[in-house]
Order: structure tokens, then C-alpha cells, then sequence
């Protein structure tokens, strides 16, 4: 496991943990905003090493979490109805849509396809001209170049077949809209690190002038995670409010040009829905009008009515981090990975299922809850 | 590939309904086949069943082979459908000897194909030191089965010092893994629709019979329970003995092996070799005074050689398993929901 080894030291964790004990000497709140670092640091039990004074809040940044109803309705309707090849990423076909999920419509007979890569329903296209092959195109900035090319590939190679449903969203907006609920308590953010690696670091010096905080551009390993967070506690002690990078092995200022290029060439921003949180300006991507055929939304012209949410999921709330899944009166009882009411529960990267999965011993009544389910 | 058997010479290369008809073609395949290939006095009587014989207790176990794909780097479903009953009658502290065989052919499988199946299922019997005594061929229509899907029960003398049984446990028993985990599911992982990915993994199955015996001989009634951690992998087998025994089960991440091109493969699919199956590995939970030995000599066994105490039975927390991580967090690790999906981003 060369270059991760180091970053799950268990010396260097300590000497971590040691400093932030040593650093922190009052309360404070910070965001977390990616599913992959809530997933990190509750999987890895760090959540239980941070000095009581440090609470970490889980953000919105779980792609699966935030795409819409009314889009995973529309994939189901494209797979069940319109007979169509439907890939997707894994985690995204077991989200419940209103009536059913994507695995629900592959076990009725649908061809639900689970791929890592849109390139692999590039070449499902390309083996069966005769079906439309639709990829699910969900994500943070991160799975936009590799989305984006396979649209640039499907239409070098005069693929008729081919398109993407595309529910891209983007990170800094979404910063944005936490920071304006006027119930936010966050002092500061740790960055996406994956999400910088593309775009670079520019677009968050806006969001540290206007609100003042800290933000650490972090990484998913523990020793990455706790090193992001002793440098915001750091500038939060001496009142300082900077833009830094803590994942400079991977991050670097101006990100990659070339993979944002790609992204121009194919998508255009657009405001866009965030599942449990409503429409955020400015904070989507979505097929660019002149590539209309390679938009399964415009090419089907698939119009659903849009279904309401489940009323006891507060999956708005905790993806706002303005409150914890267990806080929910629904978490471990109603809802539950097996039965999920919301989003959040379904993906591992949803704070809700990290929760539920990666219960920690000391601090969760999910124990208990989970043994008198025995 | 090249058989250690070659093919008989035959008047058809696929497998067609005819075969399952029990008619002329039926018979011509199994005795093209399947009765040369897998001689043994019990399979010759040709009779409906075969009459054994035993003089003590005796374990039975059933299980179905239905994996995708068929042919996987490092075996086939033939060997899988051996090692897999052989290792469930060894998990029940049995000697195994005898098993039946159960095929479901789909119309259309090569004739090459099932050969190679079959030759693979005569070498891995004899590797277990098995004897197929019975058995069954049925043919669906083509897109009823995905090739061949087989089903093999077993029979074994149950070891005379064995006293397997989850009501031996109790805490203080030490956990042991006999092997690296996860390696079988990534291999077959690695070899899916849309998930292919360049490696040089094998799967791990093997008969654990041998091992198994030489530690009954050794240890006896201080081996409470084996589990062989097929599907759902060492978390889902862990939590069942758990909730099965109402104790706690501790576990330490650093001291489960798992290879290096596995937890690669794992953390670049999102997957948690946890959950991830086996076939060539299995849990013992001895009592703590025989611990280190049962290690011992379980290495200088076959299939043994990365064996590892990974943690321990303890009063706490009971019905649930608490892993600590590698950097000292501690957190529960709950049974799998549905199929281990891979994560986004």
C-alpha cells in the first residue's frame, strides 16, 4: 500500500491527536464537507480521538445523497419504460426513488447495468448499436472529466446511442448555502480534496473573504484528516482566516486545466436541485444545448411529476450539518440502510449510513438499538 | 489450457435439451463423461443412490454453485462446487468422504467447456480425498442458466476429539484466520461486466479438510468453532457468531491479513475486504490456552501460512463486533445490507 501506509501511521495519528489536545483550548464547530472524509473518519473511529471541545459536522458533499428524486424516477422510467440500457456507479442504483430504486427496477426485469467508468457504457454502446445505453452521471467536480469524456468519445466515434443523465454538482455552492442557513454554527471547512485536485484552489478564496473562516483543502487518509483539521484549528485559536492546502501531494493551485477543459467542452452551469436542501444558484452542471443528443433528458424528453419527499426524513437537516443522524427520530428504527427513508442512508459516503454502519462504541445508542433488534 | 484428461471423442460439442431428457443422448454423456472421469465403486452401481455405510456420527451439508463467471483466475465453478462442500462438512470437525453431484446445464454450453468443468472436479475430489457416489444432469433452455449452475451435498465422518458447536463459546476464546482474506472476491471481482481491471490475483480455493483433520488430531475439543467465511465475508461469519452465542467479539484491523493487491483492489472499488468472500479461509475460535499453538502449527499447514490471531470473545458489548482500527478508533462493525456496492467518489 505504498503512499498510504504513511498517512495511517499510528505514531503520527497520535502525535496528532496530542497537538489538537494541546491547540484546542475552546469550543469549536467545523464542516467536513465531503462524504468521503465523514465516511473516513467515522470508519476509521477518529471521531472518538478529537478533543471533546472539536465537533466535526458532516456536510452535503455525498453526490448520491443530493441528486434528485424526480432524476432517479426519470433513470427508472428510462430503464422499466424506455427500454433502455441504464448504467450507473454502484451505490447510486440502491437509492430509493419515490415508488422504487434502480436495483428494484433491475430485479423486475429492467437492464440495470452497475459499471465503474461511463467509458465501460461508451463500449456497451458500441457492442449493441440496437439499444440506447443511458449512463447515470451523477457527482461531485470529481466524476465530471471522466462523465464529460465519455460524451466527447460516444461522439467522436458517431455514436447515436449513447447519453448521459447528467445531475453534476458542484462543491464551493454549496458551501455557500450552508454558510447563508441562517441556523449554521460552522467555523470553519475542510475542503474536498479530490474535488481541488480538478479545480484548483481559486474559487474558495471568495467564500474564506466573505464569511471569514478558515478553509483547509484536506485529504481522506486519517493522518490527512486530522493534519486538516489541527491547521483550521490553528488559524480559528489565532482568529486568522486563510486559505490553505493540507493535500499538496495531490492538490495543486491551478488543479488539472486539462480535465477542466474537457468539462467545458461538454457541460454549462445551471442552477440545480439538491435532494433535501432545494435549489442552489449556480451549483449544478448540466449537457451543454449544441450536445442535446448526448442528454438523455432532452433526448427521451422525460417529464415526470415531481413526487414529495418521505415527511419524516430530515435529511435536509443533516445535510446541512445542522443536525446529527442520530438525532433523527427515524435513524436506526424506521429508517435503516436495509429500508432506507432518505438518501443519506443509502450511500456509504451518506452521513446516516456511516453513522448506522461504523456506529462508534463509546458515543452511540445505535449499540443498543441494534442489539434489541437481535 | 491443456486437460490432464483429454476430451472423449463425441458426435456433439454442445449440450442440447436432448441431454436432459434421460434418453440415448443423456447417456451418452454420462458415460462419454462424467461415470469414466469420476470412477469409483459406489458411482459405478449406476443406481439411484448409493448405500454407504458409517460407524458414528455423521455430518451432511448441502450448497448450490451459481458463480459469474464460470471459468476465474486461479479455478471454476467444478472445483468450487468440491472445495465449498468439502470445507462446510471440515467446518463441522468432519472428515469429509463422500459427495453428490448435481448439475443444471444450459442449452448451448461447448462440450469443451463442461469437459474442463468435470476434469476439475475429478482433481479437486482427489485433492480432498472425496468420493462422487451420486448424482444428477438436468438441461435448461438456453437463458434459463448462466452455463451451468451445480449442486453438491456432502458426507463426512464427524473426527472423533471434535466438539465444534457455538455453545462452546465464551469469552476469553481467541479468534484465528487461517489466511488473507478478501482474495477470492476481488479475483472474481476483478474478472466482471464492467468492473474488469488488470491483476495477477487468484482466487484461494482450496480444500481445508487436510488442515482441519491435522488440527483436530492436535487440539481437539479446544477448537470450539470453525466457520468457513464464504459469502458476506469474516464480518457477516463474526457478527453471526455474535448474535448465535449473545458474547461480544473484539477484533484488531492490523492483525487481519490481507494481501496487498487485495486491499489495493479494495480501497480503488470502495469495498471492505471485510465483506468480501472467501473460499480458501477459515475462522477458528479455540480456547486461549491452545491459542499460540493452534497458530503455530496452523502456519506450517497448507493454506496456513498467514494464519494470524485477529481478536477475541469477550463478555462486553454482547451480539455485536467492535473492530479497532488501525490508529487506535474503535467502532462496531455491523452485518452487510444487500450486495457490497462500490462508492463514487
Amino acid at each position: 500500500m505504498k503512499h498510504l501506509t504513511e498517512y495511517r501511521s499510528v505514531e503520527l495519528v497520535e502525535q496528532y491527536v496530542a497537538e489538537l489536545h494541546r491547540t484546542a483550548t475552546r469550543p469549536w464547530t467545523l464542516m467536513e464537507v465531503c462524504g468521503g472524509q465523514t465516511h473516513s473518519l467515522v470508519k476509521n473511529g477518529l471521531l472518538n480521538l478529537l478533543p471533546p471541545s472539536i465537533t466535526m459536522v458532516h456536510g452535503p458533499g455525498c453526490p448520491v445523497c443530493v441528486t434528485p428524486l424526480n432524476l432517479i424516477d426519470k433513470a427508472v422510467y428510462l430503464a422499466e419504460e424506455r427500454g433502455v440500457m441504464l448504467c450507473s456507479f454502484g451505490d447510486m442504483i440502491r437509492v430509493p426513488g419515490s415508488q422504487k430504486s434502480l436495483l428494484d427496477a433491475k430485479a423486475a426485469g429492467a437492464d440495470v447495468r452497475i459499471l465503474y467508468s461511463p467509458l465501460e457504457a461508451v463500449r456497451l454502446a458500441r457492442e449493441n448499436p440496437h439499444r440506447d445505453v443511458v449512463f447515470f452521471a451523477v457527482g461531485f467536480e470529481t466524476t465530471a472529466p471522466a462523465n464529460a469524456l465519455s460524451v466527447l468519445q460516444a461522439r467522436q466515434l458517431g455514436l447515436k446511442n449513447y447519453s448521459i443523465l447528467a445531475s453534476h454538482v458542484l462543491v464551493p455552492p454549496a458551501m455557500e448555502a450552508v454558510m447563508q442557513d441562517a441556523d449554521t454554527n460552522i467555523q470553519s471547512f475542510l475542503a474536498a480534496g479530490h474535488v481541488c485536485a480538478i479545480m484548483g484552489l481559486d474559487e474558495y478564496l471568495p467564500l474564506v473573504r466573505r464569511y471569514g473562516l478558515p478553509i483547509v483543502v484536506t485529504g481522506f487518509e486519517p493522518v490527512d484528516l486530522l493534519q486538516g483539521i489541527l491547521m483550521a484549528v490553528r488559524q480559528l485559536e489565532r482568529g486568522e482566516a486563510r486559505l490553505e492546502n493540507q493535500y499538496v501531494r495531490v492538490v495543486r493551485p491551478e488543479g488539472n486545466p486539462e480535465a477542466r477543459r474537457i468539462i467545458g467542452q461538454v457541460f454549462e452551469t445551471v442552477d440545480r436541485e439538491w435532494r433535501g436542501i432545494g435549489t442552489i444558484p449556480g451549483s449544478g452542471w448540466a449537457v451543454r444545448p449544441e450536445l442535446a443528443d448526448f442528454d438523455a433528458d432532452k433526448k427521451f424528453a422525460v417529464t415526470i411529476a415531481k413526487a414529495p419527499e418521505c415527511p419524516d426524513c430530515i435529511a435536509g437537516l443533516v445535510l446541512k450539518g445542522i443536525k446529527k443522524p442520530h438525532e433523527c427520530s427515524q435513524f436506526g428504527r424506521a429508517c435503516t440502510p436495509e429500508r432506507p427513508l432518505g438518501a443519506p442512508m443509502v450511500s456509504s459516503e451518506g452521513a446516516c449510513a456511516a453513522y448506522y454502519h461504523f456506529a462508534s462504541v463509546e458515543t452511540q445508542d445505535v449499540a443498543s438499538l441494534q442489539i434489541s433488534k437481535l | 489450457m491443456i486437460l490432464s484428461c483429454p476430451m472423449p471423442k463425441l458426435d456433439f460439442d454442445v449440450i442440447t435439451l436432448g441431454h436432459g431428457s434421460g434418453g440415448i443422448l443423456t447417456h451418452k454423456l454420462l458415460e462419454a463423461g462424467v461415470f469414466d472421469l469420476l470412477r469409483n465403486p459406489l458411482l459405478d452401481t449406476h443406481h439411484d443412490g448409493a448405500m454407504l455405510t458409517f460407524g458414528g456420527p455423521v455430518a451432511f451439508t448441502t450448497d448450490s454453485y451459481v458463480i459469474t463467471p464460470v471459468f476465474f483466475p486461479g479455478g471454476n465453478i467444478g472445483e468450487l462446487a468440491v472445495n465449498g462442500t468439502v470445507n462446510d462438512l471440515a467446518m463441522c470437525g468432519a472428515i469429509p468422504r463422500y459427495l453428490s453431484l448435481s448439475f443444471i446445464l444450459e442449452e448451448g454450453l461447448t462440450m469443451t467447456e463442461f469437459w474442463q468443468v468435470l476434469v476439475s472436479i475429478k482433481e479437486a475430489a482427489e485433492r480432498a480425498g472425496v468420493q462422487v457416489v451420486t448424482g444428477d444432469t438436468k438441461v435448461v433452455e438456453r437463458g434459463k442458466g448462466d452455463k451451468l449452475f451445480i449442486n453438491t451435498s456432502g458426507l463426512g465422518e464427524v473426527h472423533p476429539r471434535a466438539a465444534i458447536s457455538s455453545r462452546r463459546v465464551q469469552p476469553g476464546d481467541k479468534i484465528i484466520v487461517s489466511g488473507p482474506v478478501a482474495t477470492h472476491g476481488i479475483a472474481i471481482m476483478s474478472v466482471r461486466e464492467g468492473l474488469a481491471f488488470d491483476t495477477t490475483l487468484e482466487s484461494d480455493t482450496a480444500p481445508l479438510n487436510h488442515t482441519v483433520r491435522a488440527l483436530l488430531d492436535e487440539f481437539g475439543s479446544g477448537i470450539h468453532l470453525l466457520r468457513d467465511p464464504t459469502r458476506g465475508g469474516v464480518a457477516t461469519v463474526l457478527n453471526e457468531i455474535a448474535r448465535d452465542t449473545k458474547t461480544g467479539v473484539d477484533i484488531r484491523q492490523a492483525a487481519i491479513p490481507v494481501l496487498d493487491e487485495v486491499m489495493g483492489a479494495c480501497e480503488l472499488l470502495g469495498l471492505d475486504p471485510l465483506y468480501v468472500a472467501n473460499e480458501g479461509v477459515f475462522l477458528a475460535l479455540v480456547a486461549a490456552e491452545v491459542a499460540d499453538r493452534f497458530v503455530g502449527m496452523l502456519q506450517s499447514l497448507p493454506y496456513g501460512e498467514s494464519a494470524a490471531i485477529i481478536g477475541e470473545v469477550v463478555a462486553a458489548h454482547p451480539g455485536q463486533v467492535v473492530l479497532t482500527s488501525r490508529i487506535g478508533g474503535r467502532r462496531v462493525v455491523n452485518m452487510l445490507v444487500g450486495e457490497q456496492l462500490p462508492r463514487i467518489c
